[in-house]
């Protein structure tokens, strides 16, 4: 099987019928990936196959076969959304998160609360309340629209907080 | 995983011909398009078959397009596909309604038109759509195309006039004359499944008969015929709630109880027929 995993070209040998869940974890050691329900119900196992999320428990090797598939290992700890998780408590235990991250990805640039409500709808979080995840995306496209336009505005926001932003200057999604 | 592989083989066809030749010469077959059904039973360890075809590939059987006055929907369409498509939402857009309530964006990504066909559970949110649409299934063998009315496709729970060697290739809808309407009930907007689904068409002025068709009230999807006809004859809401209660058979299961369905499904067939009425 080969695929494009993160941007690298990777050829699997395995059992056409294995999840890519499984061979994300076990072929490719990528365990940022998570087993929630194994029904899809929950998303902790979403993956982006060609852009678009879906749940990686229920895919067969062979389906990606020719595809790009993006983990959250392909964001690298450096997606805005990664530290807007961090910064504004949208990550809590973490089992969703990778998950949640990839489905928030695939909103595009200035997802409404309706549009995050229903790109989220297959994505499952104990902790949060939801509200938490929500004002993250949401940072991160304010951060944006900060960063752009008025400095005064963002540092002053940024002095109310024991941390400053991380989220690096002029970056968007 | 909890499902072993070991004994498990997948055939790859290249073609359409190449999957309707195997299933002749190599069969029983599984068939497996977006898996969003068949991978929770095989999860589970409750998935009976051993060989499969993957018709994942077969990008011709993704078209959606119009012949004359009927639209055609290729099997492996996705539901997002569907939701995207401006025919689907100029000429069925009851159709692109059930398919956004069908489970999540992942599984609207993967999850095919032919699968929740072929998966044949009394409760697929896109059943009655299709039922009330008139929809023909396109079955196709190596030897013949056949062409079976919808609503008797299914024989019972679970049960449908394919054949081992056949495959569902698409869905061919012809023109809906009047208004459209969808209601799904469940315990959440996403990622339920239904307690009661329901499609129905009413007259527009002097266009489009009344069809009403509902799911998960009964082994399969019901198109409510002798409704419809009350409603076509002017009998009042309840007189036609009263023959609704009689053309479905709901269950007591672990989403909801007979009693339940019965009173929300006629509470829908109420509201249709309240908003048709609407101006």
């Amino acid at each position: 099987m080969r695929f494009t995993l993160n941007g690298t070209f990777r050829r699997i040998d395995a059992h056409p019928l294995k999840r890519l869940l499984d061979v994300l974890r076990e072929d490719c050691a990528l365990t940022g990936t998570k087993e929630g329900c194994g029904e899809g119900e929950c998303g902790a196992c979403t993956v982006l196959v060609d852009g678009a999320p879906v749940n990686s428990c229920l895919v067969p090797i062979a389906q990606i076969n020719g595809a790009r598939v993006t983990t959250i290992e392909g964001l690298r700890g450096r997606h805005p959304l990664q530290h807007a998780f961090v910064e504004h408590g949208g990550a809590q235990c973490g089992i969703c998160t990778p998950g949640m991250i990839l489905a928030a990805v695939a909103l595009g640039k200035k997802p409404t609360l309706d549009q995050m409500k229903v790109g989220l709808a297959g994505n499952l979080c104990r902790c949060t309340g939801y509200s938490a995840i929500y004002r993250s995306i949401d940072a991160v496209t304010s951060t944006a629209r900060r960063n752009r336009g008025d400095r005064k505005d963002r540092e002053a926001r940024s002095g109310s907080r024991t941390k400053k932003p991380r989220t690096r200057a002029g970056v968007t999604r | 995983m909890i499902g072993s592989l070991s004994h498990r083989t997948l055939l790859q066809p290249r073609s359409l011909t190449d999957a309707l030749k195997m299933l002749r010469d190599e069969g029983p077959l599984v068939p497996l398009a977006g898996c969003t059904d068949l991978y929770v039973s095989l999860n589970f360890g409750t998935l009976k078959g051993t060989r499969f075809l993957n018709l994942w590939g077969l990008a011709g059987l993704k078209d959606i397009s119009v012949r004359g006055d009927v639209l055609s929907i290729g099997a492996l369409a996705t539901h997002t596909d569907l939701i995207r498509s401006p025919l689907v939402q100029k000429r069925i857009p009851m159709l692109a309604a059930a398919a956004r309530e069908v489970g999540g964006v992942q599984i609207q990504n993967r999850g095919t038109l032919g699968g929740n066909v072929a998966n044949a559970s009394p409760a697929g949110d896109t059943l009655p759509v299709l039922a009330a649409a008139d929809a023909v299934v396109v079955l196709r063998s190596a030897a013949e195309t056949r062409r079976v009315p919808f609503t008797t496709f299914y024989t019972g729970y679970r049960q449908s006039v394919r054949r081992l060697d056949e495959l569902i290739v698409g869905f061919e809808i012809p023109a809906i004359h009047g208004r459209q309407w969808f209601r799904k009930v469940g315990t959440r907007a996403a990622q339920a499944i239904s307690k009661v689904v329901i499609a129905g068409v009413a007259p527009a002025g002097r266009a489009g008969s009344v069809r009403v068709a509902l799911g998960s009230v009964a082994p399969t999807v019901v198109r409510a015929t002798r409704t419809e006809a009350a409603l076509a004859g002017g009998a009042t809401i309840g007189d036609a709630q009263r023959t609704l209660l009689e053309e479905i058979a709901p269950i007591d299961d672990i989403r909801s109880t007979s009693e339940y369905r019965r009173r929300v499904a006629a509470n829908l067939l109420a509201r249709f027929w309240a908003d048709a009425h609407r101006k």
